[in-house]
C-alpha cells in the first residue's frame, strides 16, 4: 500500500507524547498493508519538535513551517495536511484523538472526501480487507468498521496503543512548502490550566473525585493524596458541572479517556459516561459510601466508607509506607 | 440571524445498551429515543441568540421518519420550524454532512449550530466535515459564543486539552457545542401544544441528489472486555496493603 502520514501534535514548541501512540498505530497499519510511516510537523520555528519526531522510528519527518502555522487553526492545518497527502500520495493519515486531532481530521475528511474512523483502538486484516475497531455507545460496544475509498483517515485512542520507543537512529528532516488558508478563522487567545502535576492522559496514577467530594475546598484532600502518589487529578462530570474542578479534569465519554496503572475514584457513583473514560485502567479503587454504586462493579478494590474518613487514613498509611 | 440547528435522535444515554446476539446491531426495542444531549445544547444556544438578535431558528435532522418525535421536542423548546430529510437508515458522517450542506445552502443560514458529538456513534465529525464542504470557518467544542457588534463575526471559546482557547470566526460559520455552553430549557406544555402546529417539512433524501453511499461501514458490534471487578476490602489498611503486595502498584 501507499505510505502513511502521522500528524504530530505539539504545544508551545513541545512535542506531545500522545503522538508516540499514534506512530505505533500507523506502524501497525504498515505491518498489515505495507508502506512506510512519515511524520508531519506544522508550525512556526518548530525544528526542535521535528527533531524529537525524528527519533520516533519514522522513515522521515516533513517540516512545514510558516508564521501562519504559529497558532493552530483547523482550517490551516487541514488544508496543509491535504496538500502534503496529495503531493506524497499518502494512503493513510493518522492523528491523536485529542481535541487537536478531533478538530482538524474531520475537516480533512471533508476536504479530501475521505473516510475517517474516530478514536480507533485496534486494526486487523481479515483476508484482504482492513478492519478497524472503535468504541461506540460510551464504550459499551466495540464496532468493527470498514472504510471505503481513500485515503484512510484515523484518529487514535492514545491508551489503546503502546507508545513508540524513542531513540535509535534519527530520521532525516525534510522541509516541505505548504500554503495556509485561514477560511475566515483567526486565533485570539489561549488560557492554560496551570498544573505542576503529571498530565491526566499521561499519568501513571490518577485520583479522581465526584459529587461525593461536596465542595471545591475539599479537593485539597484529593490534592494531598495525589501529591503523595505523584498522581494526576481527575473529576467526574458532576464535580465539573458543580464548578468544583476545571473542565479539562473531566474523565469520561465527553471528557478525557484515561488508562493509568492505578485509578482511585473518590465519591464517584460510576455513571455510564464516566466509566467510558476510565474502565481500561489497570487497577481501579473505589471509595464510596453507597455500597450499591455501580463503580463497585468495575473496581478491583472497593471500600464502602465515608471518603472524608478514608482518605485521611489512606494518606497516613501511605506516609507510613514511604518512611518505612 | 438565521440559525440552522442540526439534531440527532439517539438512544437514552443513561441506559446501558445491549448488543444483538449475532452482533449485527444494538437492541433498541425498549430504549427511549431522545434528542442527543449536545444537540439540545445547540438548540438552546440558537434560541438564546434569537432572543437577543432576532431571526429564525430552523431545526434539521437527517434519518428515519421516526426522528420526527425528537424534532417536535426541539420545536417545543422554541425553534420556529423544521426540516426532516428522510433517509431509511443511519448515514455516515460524510453523507450527513453533504446532505446538511444542501439544506444549509437552500436555507441560506448565517450560522449552523450542532452538538460536538452524538452519544451513540461517538464520532465527533459531522460539524467539521460540513464546514469543509461549505468552505466555512469552524469552531468546535464551544463553551461560549460572543458576536461582534455588526454580527458578522463571533468570538468562540473552545474547550481544548490543557485549558481554553478563543478563536474568531467570520459568519457564516459552523459551531459545535460542548456541555458547558448552556443549560437547555425544558419544553413547556404550551410549547408542546404549539409545536404540533409548527411547520415540519419532510424532504425525501433522493430529491437532494447527494451521493450517500456509505464510506464508513459498521460491520458488527461486540461487547467490550468485561472487567472482573466487584472486589471489596474491609478498611483502608487492607486497601493499602493489597495495593502494595497484590496489585503491586504502590
Amino acid at each position: 500500500m501507499a505510505d502513511i502520514l502521522v500528524v504530530v501534535e505539539h504545544q508551545e514548541g513541545v512535542f506531545k507524547k500522545n503522538t508516540l501512540s499514534v506512530v505505533s498505530a500507523a506502524k501497525a497499519l504498515a505491518g498489515l498493508t505495507g508502506g512506510e510511516v512519515d511524520a508531519l510537523v506544522l508550525g512556526d520555528s518548530v525544528a526542535a519538535v521535528a527533531g524529537v519526531a525524528a527519533g520516533t522510528g519514522v522513515r522521515k519527518v516533513l517540516l512545514g513551517e510558516g508564521a501562519a502555522f504559529g497558532k493552530y487553526l483547523a482550517s490551516t492545518y487541514a488544508g496543509a495536511v491535504a496538500q502534503v497527502v496529495k503531493a506524497g500520495a499518502y494512503g493513510a493519515v493518522f492523528a491523536p484523538a485529542s481535541t487537536f486531532g478531533k478538530d482538524f481530521m474531520p475537516r480533512l475528511s471533508g476536504l479530501l472526501d475521505a473516510p475517517l474512523a474516530s478514536d480507533i483502538v485496534g486494526l486487523e486484516k481479515v483476508g484482504d480487507a482492513l478492519r478497524v475497531k472503535r468504541p461506540m455507545y460510551a464504550g459499551n460496544a466495540i464496532g468493527t468498521v470498514e472504510l471505503v475509498g481513500g485515503p484512510l483517515l484515523f484518529t487514535v485512542r492514545q491508551t489503546a496503543f503502546d507508545a513508540a520507543a524513542m531513540g535509535g537512529a534519527k530520521a532525516p528532516v525534510e522541509k516541505v512548502a505548504v500554503t495556509a488558508e485561514a477560511w475566515g478563522m483567526a486565533f485570539v487567545s489561549r488560557q492554560e490550566t496551570k498544573s505542576e502535576r503529571p498530565e491526566l492522559t499521561e499519568a501513571r496514577m490518577i485520583v479522581s473525585a465526584g459529587r461525593g467530594i461536596k465542595a471545591q475546598e475539599n479537593f485539597k484532600l484529593v490534592e494531598e493524596l495525589a501529591d503523595l502518589l505523584n498522581a494526576a487529578i481527575g473529576a467526574s462530570r458532576a464535580a465539573v458541572d458543580a464548578g468544583w474542578a476545571p473542565n479539562d479534569w473531566q474523565v469520561g465519554q465527553t471528557g478525557k479517556i484515561v488508562a493509568p496503572e492505578l485509578y482511585i475514584a473518590l465519591g464517584i457513583s460510576g455513571a455510564i459516561q464516566h466509566l467510558a473514560g476510565m474502565k481500561d485502567s489497570k487497577v481501579i479503587v473505589a471509595i464510596n459510601k453507597d455500597e450499591e454504586a455501580p463503580i463497585f462493579q468495575v473496581a478491583d478494590y472497593g471500600l464502602v466508607a465515608d471518603l472524608f474518613k478514608a482518605v485521611p487514613e489512606m494518606i497516613a498509611e501511605l506516609k507510613k509506607l514511604k518512611s518505612a | 440571524m438565521k440559525i440552522l440547528v442540526a439534531i440527532k435522535p439517539v438512544p437514552n444515554p443513561d441506559e446501558k445498551v445491549k448488543i444483538k446476539g449475532d452482533g449485527s446491531g444494538i437492541v433498541l426495542d425498549n430504549i427511549k429515543m431522545v434528542v442527543n444531549p449536545f444537540c439540545e445544547i445547540a438548540v438552546e444556544e440558537a434560541l438564546r441568540i434569537r432572543e437577543k438578535l432576532t431571526g429564525e431558528v430552523v431545526v434539521v435532522t437527517v434519518g428515519p421518519k421516526e426522528g420526527e418525535q425528537q424534532v417536535r421536542t426541539a420545536l417545543a423548546m422554541g425553534a420556529d420550524r423544521a426540516v426532516l430529510v428522510e433517509a431509511g437508515t443511519d448515514l455516515d458522517s460524510l453523507a450527513v454532512a453533504k446532505v446538511l450542506a444542501k439544506v444549509v445552502a437552500d436555507e441560506k443560514a448565517d450560522l449552523v449550530l450542532m452538538g460536538k458529538q452524538a452519544v451513540d456513534d461517538d464520532n465527533n465529525q459531522v460539524g467539521q466535515i460540513l464546514a469543509a464542504v461549505l468552505g466555512w470557518p469552524q469552531a468546535t467544542f464551544a463553551s461560549k459564543i460572543e458576536f461582534a457588534a455588526d454580527n458578522r463575526k463571533a468570538n468562540v471559546t473552545r474547550e481544548v486539552d490543557g485549558g481554553l482557547e478563543t478563536i474568531e470566526v467570520a459568519l457564516p460559520a459552523v459551531v459545535t457545542t460542548d456541555l458547558r455552553l448552556n443549560e437547555p430549557r425544558y419544553a413547556s406544555l404550551p410549547g408542546i401544544m404549539k409545536a404540533k402546529k409548527k411547520e415540519l417539512k419532510v424532504v425525501p433524501l433522493a430529491s437532494l441528489g447527494v451521493d450517500t453511499a456509505p464510506r464508513v461501514k459498521v460491520l458488527s458490534y461486540a461487547a467490550p472486555k468485561q472487567r472482573a471487578g466487584g472486589g471489596r476490602v474491609a478498611d483502608v489498611a487492607e486497601l493499602v496493603s493489597k495495593l502494595k503486595s497484590e496489585a503491586k502498584v504502590l
